[in-house]
């Protein structure tokens, strides 16, 4: 073996790290923050519900199917997810198929597979297989990647997007791009290419318009403009920055906020969950909140930094880039500078489906980090 | 070489992920402070404005429902109304002791259990200052109980709301149908923003396919709230636009005699006007109460119409798929004579049955001892079997079903209902499709008299009734004759049908037969020709429910009564100048002269004399 000066920088861990949470493969600093979040969306949920102790324990039955689904992920070595990581990925672009030709329309879009026990949203499970299969792809050659490469990674990216664009949920449909792209640029694609692409996709941008659904251009266009429509789709823009302002530095204290009590704003404990949340807890919550995302992503690109081979490190680094992507397009969506797509706030607005796939992203991380070969080669 | 390259690709490897990876949490802390920056501008530099924004954002915009349309029959016999009905409300805030007032309410008026456990059920969701409904529909009795005790019970109101009442029940069930309360599927498929502040929607019938119509158009009123949501006042209001009112061309009275005539019998009565495709009459038997169904009817009474023997819920002249025996006969005679596959000389030797070569199999007359020399007039009077054999097996079943989609046999008559069913119209084409069989040979001839795969359904039957009075000019049945908007602008409904170019000779000689079905001394409805003074062009059925052996006889009494011959009987009149076309069938009756005719012969006298009066 040749040493390099370089290496030195890398280094492994002398010891193996003990502890309980070790040996059962979770990684105790990311597991802390991820309940005291769980926590946060209890208190928040109970307010913008409210005050229905049913939907919070609906939630808690939920949350602890998808602790459980996170600690069963956590237990298979990456190496093993990076075997099958093409099969889970053609599984699920047939699902997604299967939905758009036989799926069950829930609120004007075809998501849900009803496989007669439960409904299923083969969304989620793409939000997954598609950073492991360009990982796996990625991974297969050295890196950075070459054209060949990319132009393989980026039909791995469009397809399963346009597939679900067209059902149509643009907010999971761009989580899945985002996630692709993400996985594409720690894995070192070039600059150059970048600003190609973004000049390509400014290209595409008017042919992209003429394919969105009517709704989905109310939505742009009320962005743009909020207070052209204030009673049909630019309600939810203008109330919620109403419901953030009114809450000030302090707050107006939990179970206190108004706008959401008097049902002015709508969807409130899904994907407005957060306008509900600053205006009881006001900038210094937000603050704290915002913080303790920041925490969960700097511990999860430092688990993609220390993960050991191509693949770890460019599906940790997705999976962490995308975790971003989910807090800065809902939060940014409810405070009123981005367009409104149905992205939650992870961990924190009602629902289930999207936080399994969340924690399942964590259990991925947690077994990479915690299956690390911990001896010196 | 290739050993190095690899060594020196994972040092770069690394180096660019962490490159990477900086520049991403670089990015992330950026975005993040840019989030921080924009709610530090919200909730600090907006917070004056936002907040008072907020004790100001106090209008809410609250629905008001339309009235819905009534429907009339054509003589203006009101068959949907609504009807005000009364509920005692709560307000829980306004009461001081909520227990005790429970208590002595349940003791003055009929409250049980039940409705006090949905009250809590309802309190607990709701705010201590909405009303909360205790009771839906309060009697004379129990209201003016209440209302002399009033004083005694704050914050315990009396509400009025309108509820739909169908005051024909049953006899009306099947063509107004009912409304319900709004279902989960139902509220994806309606704007539900039109739909705020109502709770019911056309579920079948009348009801639903004129939805639309009926629901009118919901209006809305600004209010004002204080800080709590409490209505301070009204800013303004766009008042609702009453739904659209449905004058049918239905005669409740007619409807009446063919329900009553039916007796103990399941079946169904369609009359048309062949002129105009005005439905006149439009019986199913039985018919159920659909009056529970509009604020839900209890689980035990709805399994017990489910389950009926009689399938009340099941709308026989929309949906009843029958065999048409029998009354295919003239149809099919017609197109003998069109297709030139007949004409009225040609003469059939009828022994009582009928062989196809080359087979043992007899396709046996209803007639034992066959009815001798039969020409195509005397085979439609005593319906001769062995005579519609032999046309259909000469006619082919290609020729033969084209030609009997002229009259709309196999396809929907586009009535104003929902769910029409087409009946089915057999072809080798559609058997090879669906049953993945050939066709035989055998099951032409059966065809010919109106058995085998063919099916109808009464309204289609009125239908092709009402083609062969018009002489080939078709119609679309219609219930609906005028839709009354609120500013009362009246939109006529009317019908166009295409005219089929028949010979004029070969109709009229087909309906000369069908007059001496009923007028001529051997004709199989002779009994009808009593004491009228018109001249009535009919045709009777009798359809075979249960399969009798080759060798074996039917015998009516023997057979259970569900297995029975179904009794069939189309007819118009007068002959010459037709005003009505009705088709009769009655389940399990048996023949249909006997069973069927009698009741198309009351109604036909019954709608012409009052016509004429």
């Amino acid at each position: 073996m040749i040493q390099t000066p370089q290496q030195e920088r890398f280094p492994l861990p002398a010891e193996p790290p003990g502890g309980l949470f070790y040996q059962a493969h979770l990684d105790l600093p990311l597991f802390a923050a991820l309940v005291l979040l769980s926590g946060i969306g209890f208190v928040t949920l109970y307010s913008a519900g409210g005050q229905q102790i049913d939907l919070v324990f609906k939630q808690a039955t939920r949350l602890a199917l998808a602790y459980a689904i996170m600690f069963i992920l956590a237990q298979i070595p990456p190496r093993h997810l990076q075997r099958y990581a093409p099969v889970l990925f053609l599984i699920g672009v047939g699902l997604l198929v299967a939905v758009l030709m036989m799926g069950e329309t829930v609120k004007g879009g075809q998501r849900w597979l009803n496989l007669g026990l439960f409904r299923f949203q083969p969304s989620e499970m793409i939000k997954i297989s598609t950073p492991l299969i360009i990982a796996w792809y990625l991974a297969e050659n050295p890196l950075p990647p070459r054209l060949k490469q990319i132009l393989v990674t980026v039909i791995l990216i469009v397809v399963p997007t346009l597939l679900i664009a067209k059902q149509p949920d643009l907010g999971t449909a761009l989580l899945v791009a985002a996630s692709g792209s993400a996985a594409l640029f720690v894995a070192g694609i070039g600059w150059r290419f970048l600003l190609k692409v973004s000049i390509l996709l400014g290209g595409v941008a008017p042919i992209l318009w003429h394919l969105m659904r009517e709704y989905q251009r109310a939505r742009i266009l009320t962005f743009l403009n909020p207070e052209a429509d204030p009673l049909g789709t630019g309600y939810h823009i203008i109330q919620s920055k109403i419901a953030i302002g009114s809450g000030g530095i302090y707050g107006k204290g939990w179970l206190n906020g108004t706008q959401s009590y008097l049902e002015f704003l709508p969807e409130r404990s899904t994907d407005f969950i957060f306008a509900v949340f600053a205006e009881e807890f006001g900038l210094l919550g937000c603050l704290t909140l915002v913080c303790v995302y920041l925490i969960i992503i700097c511990r999860c690109l430092y688990i993609a930094l220390q993960a050991q081979d191509t693949f770890s490190r460019v599906l940790a680094g997705s999976l962490s880039i995308t975790f971003f992507v989910y807090v800065f397009v809902n939060i940014g969506m409810v405070i009123g500078i981005l367009p409104v797509v149905g992205v939650p706030l992870p961990m924190i607005s009602y629902g289930g489906t999207s936080m399994v796939t969340l924690l399942a992203g964590f259990g991925i991380l947690m077994s990479i980090h915690t299956h690390r070969r911990l001896l010196p080669i | 070489m290739p050993r190095r390259l690899t060594i020196k690709d994972v040092y770069h490897e690394n180096r660019l992920f962490l490159n990477r990876v900086v520049i991403a949490l670089i990015g992330i802390v950026i975005s993040a402070i840019g989030l921080t920056a924009r709610l530090a501008y919200l909730q600090v530099a907006g917070h004056d404005h936002y907040s008072s924004l907020s004790k100001n954002n106090r209008v809410k915009i609250s629905p008001l429902p339309p009235t819905r349309g009534l429907i009339y029959d054509r003589n203006g016999v009101i068959l949907a109304e609504n009807e005000t009905t009364y509920s005692l409300e709560i307000i829980p805030e306004q009461v001081d002791d909520l227990g005790y007032t429970l208590q002595s309410l349940q003791k003055l008026l009929q409250i049980d259990d039940e409705e006090i456990e949905r009250f809590e059920t309802l309190r607990k969701r709701s705010k201590s200052f909405t009303s909360i409904p205790l009771q839906l529909q309060m009697t004379e009795d129990e209201l003016a109980r209440f209302s002399v005790r009033r004083l005694h019970f704050p914050g315990v109101e009396i509400h009025a709301r309108l509820v739909r009442r169908y005051p024909y029940a049953d006899l009306m069930a099947h063509v107004v149908g009912y409304v319900g309360r709004i279902n989960e599927d139902e509220l994806k498929s309606i704007d539900s923003a039109a739909y705020q502040g109502t709770n019911h929607i056309g579920k079948i019938g009348l009801e639903k396919s004129y939805e639309k119509l009926l629901y009118g158009k919901a209006g809305y009123e600004e209010i004002e709230t204080d800080a709590q949501g409490r209505l301070i006042h009204t800013l303004g209001n766009l008042p609702p636009t009453p739904g659209a009112d449905l004058h049918l061309s239905l005669d409740v009275n007619l409807q009446r005699t063919a329900y009553d005539e039916l007796r103990e019998y399941n079946g169904a009565v369609v009359a048309l006007e062949p002129g105009t495709g005005n439905v006149l009459v439009f019986v199913s038997k039985p018919g159920f109460d659909p009056n529970p169904f509009v604020y839900g009817i209890a689980k035990k009474d709805y399994n017990e119409l489910q389950t009926s023997q009689d399938r009340p819920l099941f709308n026989r002249a929309l949906h009843g798929q029958y065999p048409p025996g029998s009354t295919v006969k003239p149809f099919i005679g017609l197109a003998g004579l069109e297709t030139g596959a007949t004409n009225g000389q040609r003469r059939v030797s009828c022994p009582g049955y009928y062989q196809l070569a080359n087979s043992s199999h007899k396709y046996r007359d209803w007639k034992k001892g066959g009815h001798g020399f039969v020409d195509l007039r005397t085979a439609i009077i005593q319906s001769c079997d062995v005579y519609f054999y032999t046309l259909a097996h000469n006619l082919g079943i290609v020729r033969l079903s084209t030609f009997l989609s002229n009259f709309g046999f196999g396809g929907k008559t586009g009535i104003d209902l929902d769910g029409e069913k087409a009946g089915l119209l057999p072809s080798p084409e559609w058997k090879r499709k669906v049953r993945n069989r050939p066709w035989y040979p055998g099951e032409t001839l059966i065809t010919g008299i109106g058995q085998g795969f063919l099916q109808v359904t009464p309204l289609q039957l009125a239908k092709a009734t009402a083609v062969m009075a018009n002489r080939g000019r078709a119609v679309n049945p219609h219930l609906v004759k005028r839709i009354v908007y609120h500013d009362h602008t009246v939109i006529p409904v009317q019908s166009s049908g295409a005219t089929i170019p028949f010979n004029a000779q070969n109709t009229e000689s087909i309906i000369a037969a069908m007059i001496d079905v009923v007028h001529s001394a051997r004709g199989t409805a002779r009994a009808l020709s009593r004491g009228i003074h018109y001249q009535i062009a009919g045709k009777t059925g009798t359809a075979q429910v249960f399969t009798v052996k080759q060798e074996a006889t039917y015998k009516e009494k023997e057979v259970d009564k569900k297995l029975r011959d179904h009794a069939l009987f189309v007819a118009f009149a007068p002959a010459d100048n037709p005003r009505i076309a009705v088709a009769v069938i009655v389940e399990n009756g048996g023949h249909g002269g006997t069973a069927a005719a009698p009741i198309a012969g009351q109604v036909i006298s019954q709608y012409l004399a009052n016509e004429s009066s």
